[in-house]
């Protein structure tokens, strides 16, 4: 089977991920990680992380809304949810959790509920873009994926 | 006597965050390691066999000593115990003091890093953890393994000028327990494991 269009569709991809500045060098590290006996690592980190940063989304959200608001908490929230981003090279994510925990210093109310609203949205898209990313791996299969001439 | 064990060195790898986790525990993998992951301190604690005082019985400690742990590394940041307070309470602990400890964490904060190291941490890494970074812990396996070969070997000095006419000592291994610490402790583990199969084996040939 040529896979030569789907490798190139795949590299493009990645390419556009990381110009549009949506990852970086970090998720590179994550590929270099995966080999035939961790064949899906990447994928299953990236899942763990929006597990995981969904239900820190939650929690923040509804910590915004409790009257009076435990700026703390907020921050210790935020504080994880930049953290698992980072690990996995979420750059985009990671600069969005920086500006909430400013406004959270700031005890900013407004200014968390905008970033919020932000980050919520830059959570969409990446997960949406490495769902993509992964559907587009998932075609090639293991073996082509351990190429590395083509990343 | 030299205990030759193939066996990889163990890594005890503390983190609340999962996929963190998952990512340190690939690292570690990677760079051949056992590793034994748990999300906090308290649980890093109750794997490594000890509770708030020290006053564990070796025969409690027994599960915990076949499988030694030659090296933590634990996050900083963590709800509860963070990562200082388990430094803290190794440090503190006659058993486990000398085995060492890596803290990672997300933040460059020069204080924070200074008040680890003079706590007793031998490592601190900034995360994300890197594959790079691994090479850095086996060094310091190595050098706290060189700490407990000298003990011992002190120890068998002091019994053997302790013993009157060189007379094979059958006690050896209560004496050194005396000194109450991790690295005796670890030895006559590995004594036991030696020497059961062993019997098995006279028994059943």
């Amino acid at each position: 089977m040529d896979y030569s269009n789907l490798r190139r569709q795949i590299t493009s991809m990645k390419k556009s991920l990381f110009d549009q500045g949506y990852l970086d060098e970090q998720f590179n590290q994550l590929e270099e990680l995966q080999d035939d006996s961790s064949p899906n690592f990447v994928e299953e980190v990236v899942a763990l992380f929006f597990k995981d940063s969904s239900r820190l989304l939650t929690n923040i959200e509804q910590a915004l809304e409790k009257y009076p608001q435990d700026f703390y908490r907020l921050d210790s929230l935020v504080h994880q949810f930049k953290g698992s981003g980072s690990s996995i090279g979420a750059v985009r994510m990671k600069n969005e959790c920086s500006m909430f925990k400013a406004h959270c210093n700031n005890r900013n109310l407004e200014g968390c509920r905008r970033s919020l609203q932000k980050m919520k949205r830059e959570h969409a898209t990446l997960k949406q873009k490495l769902e993509t990313y992964f559907q587009l791996l998932r075609q090639v299969g293991p073996r082509e994926r351990a190429v590395n001439s083509w990343k | 006597m030299a205990l030759a064990t193939e066996t990889p060195f163990h890594v005890l790898a503390v983190d609340d965050s999962l996929p963190d986790r998952k990512l340190i525990e690939r690292l570690l993998k990677t760079s051949s390691f056992h590793v034994t992951t748990v999300d906090s301190g308290s649980k890093a604690l109750q794997f490594l066999g000890i509770h708030d005082e020290d006053t564990c019985p070796v025969s409690v400690q027994a599960d915990q000593l076949e499988v030694a742990v030659n090296l933590i590394i634990t996050d900083y940041c963590m709800p509860g115990m963070t990562g200082y307070d388990l430094l803290k309470k190794i440090k503190e602990s006659s058993s486990l003091r000398d085995i060492p400890v890596v803290i990672m964490s997300s933040e460059n904060i020069p204080s924070r890093i200074n008040r680890c190291l003079e706590e007793g941490a031998d490592e601190f890494f900034l995360k994300p953890v890197r594959l790079s970074d691994m090479s850095k812990l086996k060094p310091h396996i190595l050098k706290s393994r060189c700490k407990e070969h000298q003990h011992h070997h002190q120890e068998q000095h002091q019994q053997s000028d302790s013993n009157s006419n060189g007379s094979s000592n059958p006690t050896n291994n209560s004496s050194s327990s005396s000194s109450d610490n991790s690295n005796s402790r670890k030895r006559k583990a590995e004594d036991n494991e030696e020497t059961s199969p062993q019997k098995n084996r006279s028994r059943h040939s």
